[in-house]
């Protein structure tokens, strides 16, 4: 067991792990951040994103034990303060459905529009391709990145 | 009902707010303490085998291992509709991943380390995968003492076969029919298996406390089902339906997978002998792929004639289907379609032959569309080969022959009242049917397919729903209700229906997944009858509740009874315009009379929900004189299919489905509804392809080689369009729609590739390899 210090949504924590526990594990049973989810444990479906320094990651192909002293966003940290404005518009758009792949998505969205702030359709698909859902037949999902990340052109 | 404010409106889901927060918390998500164990399981390796000995001795020793259980802890069948299988494998193993022993520790990966050092000893027995060779008189029998099974009253298990059921309908005569024909097109159509690949795989915890009291927290979609079969099978211990409790939460998708029983009854059974820890057992995605339940395969060989104008005189269907090792919820999909199998077309001449056939494949049960999907696929296909040869337009063949209202069913009961026609014409429009599209690729060819869409719940015919609604102080409302919202959005439905009915706005209304302790009976979220169902149950609660209201204001300030309404979350009276009363006045502690006492209390109203008009019952030759039905769901679809001749790849510019909801509660789900079946739909023509070796195990267990759809893989376009035409018995005239959205899409991809490329292909799935080599087929056929 080694200790391992990580900033999760904003706040440092400590937590003990061993060396082959993966990240997606200690996050969500022993840091209680629940809203990763497991849905294949092999890196297929991303389920499990989170930001790992700003960058979307596979939380159940990380060893837990590298991530000391990095910083790790989930959807608890991005919705703290409220939804932002790519979640409020899924909300209106019914976006989701079973709601399991939501937490990945909005992971890999929210690395999406870090890095390209008004992204055309491809590149919205191409940023959540890796994010498999079974419910929804991402359209609804797409529209409201398109929606929500359109630039706005003021007169 | 002309002026509604609720009903109607695509409301913002009201568990929407959770899911995108992350806050939502699934089965796995739930915090069981420091004395949760964990079960993992030992597996069959064998298809087929004599269990000669399990050694579970190393197991037992190996550090950390509470427990190991093994069939003969638990000699006891369950099953939904036929009770063939037992908890764990008694001395016979059926398929390659069925469970043998279960090993219980106080962390997974100990109990998943000892599983490994459970040896079984087998005598391997010839094994079937093939429901042809099931059906061969002298193949080895799977289930031996199938004639003892107990089972519903409406299956036709045949003992000493691998015949789970035979369901036969027959009406008019198919020898006249076929005689009247001016031509008719025989053939064969294969449609293989398909997994349901929810997100959330899964997951049961399992807990008797020492008083004996056991609940399950489950992935479910069958809450109170599942707990009746947990306290049937468990009865021997001593469980009565009072000990045993099934709390549902959210879940991460059904599609029919998560319907009846599968692994639950794992978690049930082993808590009962861990007494006062909770035991969970959660299946990986290999797991949640060959041990759960997966969709049947179908061999179907489909006879029609038909006139030279274009009606059909006979169709005579024989559907083989694969249900593996056990029948136990796939012989009621056999059943279904056994009843149905005619589409949504006139037919005076009817032979249907549905016959439910054991391998030694994994166990098959519901899949959204329960069976039509498969049969639709050679039936659509069929159709449009007819059209082709009287050169009548594909469209055209099927509005000569489109069911209309009180037309005579198989089972010779009037059609209801439906907007086939309608969905058809919105559909041709939409996708402007006839008009040749041309790509400036000159390797792309496109081509457009059609398909109708049709099916029924198929329910036990005494499946029931039943609602309580509340109030609180302030006048929210909270409805309790045990079906399960799996993302259709069933929960925001119910909602809309009782806040129309009772004038509050769904913000102030919550609804929440089932404790059966606590909420009241609902058969299943299955046979997308839900809002039809449930939605009745909730509009009687409702309704309850406001003449509830009514009473108690009517009593205590003097107004007549029949001139109250409701309005704005006030009491309003139509002789007495000055007068009205908020609800959060009184909903709870009642109305002050002029003697300064009160009366009325806690607003609770009550409904329930049976179709007191159904019968299972019916002449087991001709399936005739029963009710099998509550009512169909009808629609159309149509896409145009971008095809590269040479590598068969293929892309969708425009897909379109019209269906009758009868009343869209909410259109936007609705929406969702049709865009995220229909993408399911496709991904079984175009992808998924599920593999397994001549030894019967699946070789792709994983989304890496079963293929599903990514956001990358989605049609330019889907265009849903909700027609509404009422259903009479429905709230506020609503029916099924969930399942519906998937069932046209392989029928008007095979459609659509034929109309591109002019080859037809007779079998799912339609990958972009079995078109390119179709088609270079059909060249050398030309060079020669």
């Amino acid at each position: 067991m080694k200790k391992i210090i990580l900033k999760i949504n904003g706040e440092l924590r400590s937590v003990y792990v061993e060396p082959e526990e993966i990240l997606l594990d200690v996050l969500r049973e022993k840091l209680g951040v629940k809203s990763p989810k497991c849905g294949c444990d092999r890196g297929d479906c991303g389920a499990c994103a989170v930001l790992l320094n700003g960058r979307s990651v596979r939380s159940c192909l990380v060893l837990a034990i590298e991530t000391d002293g990095q910083e790790i966003v989930t959807v608890e940290g991005i919705s703290k303060d409220g939804l932002n404005k790519v979640q409020n518009t899924m909300l209106d758009k019914n976006a989701f459905q079973c709601g399991f792949c939501a937490p990945g998505m909005i992971i890999s969205t929210t690395e999406l529009i870090e890095k390209n702030p008004h992204p055309n359709l491809e590149e919205i698909k191409e940023a959540l391709s890796g994010n498999l859902c079974r419910c929804t037949g991402y359209l609804p999902i797409l529209e409201s990145v398109q929606e929500a990340t359109k630039e706005e052109h003021h007169e | 009902m002309n002026d509604l404010k609720y009903v109607g409106k695509p409301s913002v889901r009201i568990d929407g707010k959770e899911k995108i927060s992350g806050a939502t918390r699934y089965t796995d998500d739930l915090e069981f303490g420091p004395n949760l164990h964990f079960a993992a399981i030992v597996e069959s390796t064998e298809a087929h085998a004599k269990i000669l000995s399990i050694d579970t001795t190393e197991a037992e020793n190996f550090p950390g291992v509470v427990s190991v259980f093994t069939g003969k802890d638990f000699p006891f069948k369950f099953g939904l509709y036929m009770k063939d299988r037992y908890i764990f494998a008694m001395d016979t193993v059926h398929y390659v991943g069925q469970q043998i022993a279960a090993i219980v520790a106080r962390d997974i990966k100990t109990a998943q380390k000892a599983a490994k050092l459970v040896k079984v000893e087998y005598k391997p027995l010839p094994a079937i995968f093939d429901q042809m060779e099931a059906l061969k008189e002298d193949a080895i029998i799977i289930h031996p003492d199938l004639g003892e099974y107990p089972h519903v009253p409406w299956f036709f298990p045949q003992a000493n076969t691998n015949i789970a059921h035979w369901r036969k309908t027959r009406r008019g005569s198919i020898t006249k029919g076929f005689e009247d024909a001016d031509y008719i097109l025989e053939d064969t159509y294969t449609v293989p298996r398909y997994a349901h690949c929810p997100l959330e795989t899964h997951v049961a915890v399992g807990l008797c406390d020492l008083s004996g009291r056991l609940t399950i927290w489950a992935s479910s979609q069958s809450p109170h089902t599942q707990r009746n079969l947990f306290a049937e099978s468990l009865a021997p211990l001593g469980f009565t339906h009072k000990d045993v409790r099934v709390i549902a939460p959210p879940i991460g998708g059904g599609f029919g997978g998560k319907a009846g029983v599968s692994m639950e009854i794992l978690a049930a059974a082993i808590a009962t002998k861990v007494r006062g820890n909770p035991v969970k057992i959660i299946w990986s995605r290999e797991q949640e792929f060959y041990n759960t339940s997966q969709r049947l395969g179908v061999i179907a060989k489909l006879k029609i004639g038909v006139k030279n104008d274009g009606t059909f005189t006979a169709i005579d269907h024989k559907l083989y289907w694969d249900t593996g090792a056990s029948a136990e919820y796939g012989a009621n999909v056999v059943n279904a379609i056994g009843l149905s199998a005619i589409g949504p077309y006139r037919f005076h001449n009817i032979s249907i032959d549905s016959v439910c056939l054991y391998t030694n494949l994994p166990p098959c049960g519901a899949y959204r569309g329960f069976g039509y999907s498969e049969f639709m696929f050679g039936l659509e296909s069929h159709i449009n080969r007819i059209a082709d040869h009287l050169k009548i337009d594909a469209v055209e063949i099927r509005k000569i022959n489109a069911i209309k209202e009180n037309d005579t069913l198989a089972y010779g009961v009037p059609m209801n009242p439906n907007g086939l026609i309608e969905c058809i014409d919105k559909v041709t429009k939409e996708i402007e049917w006839g008009k040749e599209v041309k790509s400036e690729n000159p390797n792309i060819k496109i081509g457009k397919g059609f398909s109708l869409i049709w099916k029924a719940p198929a329910m036990p015919p005494n499946a029931s729903s039943a609602a309580f609604l509340k109030f609180s102080e302030d006048g929210s409302i909270n409805i309790l209700v045990s079906g399960m919202d799996m993302g259709q959005g069933y929960l925001t439905v119910m909602a809309q229906i009782a806040a129309e009915i009772l004038a509050v706005p769904i913000t102030k209304i919550r609804t929440e997944n089932p404790d059966t302790d606590r909420n009241p009976y609902e058969w299943q979220t299955v046979a997308s009858h839900v809002t039809w169902s449930c939605g009745n149950a909730v509009r009687k609660a409702a309704i309850d509740a406001r003449e509830q209201i009514f009473d108690v204001v009517s009593r205590t300030l003097y107004l007549p009874k029949d001139m109250l309404f409701l309005e704005d979350e006030k009491v309003k009276c139509k002789t007495k315009p000055s007068f009205e009363l908020p609800l959060k006045d009184f909903v709870i502690n009642g109305i002050q009379a002029e003697d300064s006492t009160f009366k009325g209390g806690p607003i609770m109203g009550h409904g329930i929900f049976m179709p007191e008009y159904t019968s299972a019952d019916s002449d087991p030759e001709t399936s005739q004189g029963g009710h099998p039905n509550v009512h169909y769901t009808v629609g159309a679809a149509a896409i145009t299919l971008e095809v590269d001749k040479d590598s068969g790849e293929m892309h969708i510019r425009k897909a379109v489905e019209a269906i009758d909801v009868g009343k869209a509660i909410n259109p936007s789900l609705v929406k969702g509804q049709i865009t995220g079946g229909l993408l399911q739909g496709l991904a079984t023509v175009l992808y998924e392809d599920m593999r397994f070796d001549d030894k019967g195990k699946m070789l792709n267990p994983n989304f890496t080689d079963y293929k599903i759809p990514t956001a990358k893989d989605v049609p330019d376009e889907i265009v849903p369009i909700i027609v509404e035409v009422p259903q009479p018995d429905g709230p506020f005239g609503a029916r099924g729609v969930g399942e519906h959205t998937m069932i046209p899409a392989a029928p008007m991809i095979a459609n659509a590739v034929n109309d591109a490329l002019g080859i037809r292909i007779k079998s799912m799935p339609i990958t972009k390899e079995k078109v390119a080599l179709e088609n270079l087929k059909k060249k050398e056929k030309i060079n020669v």
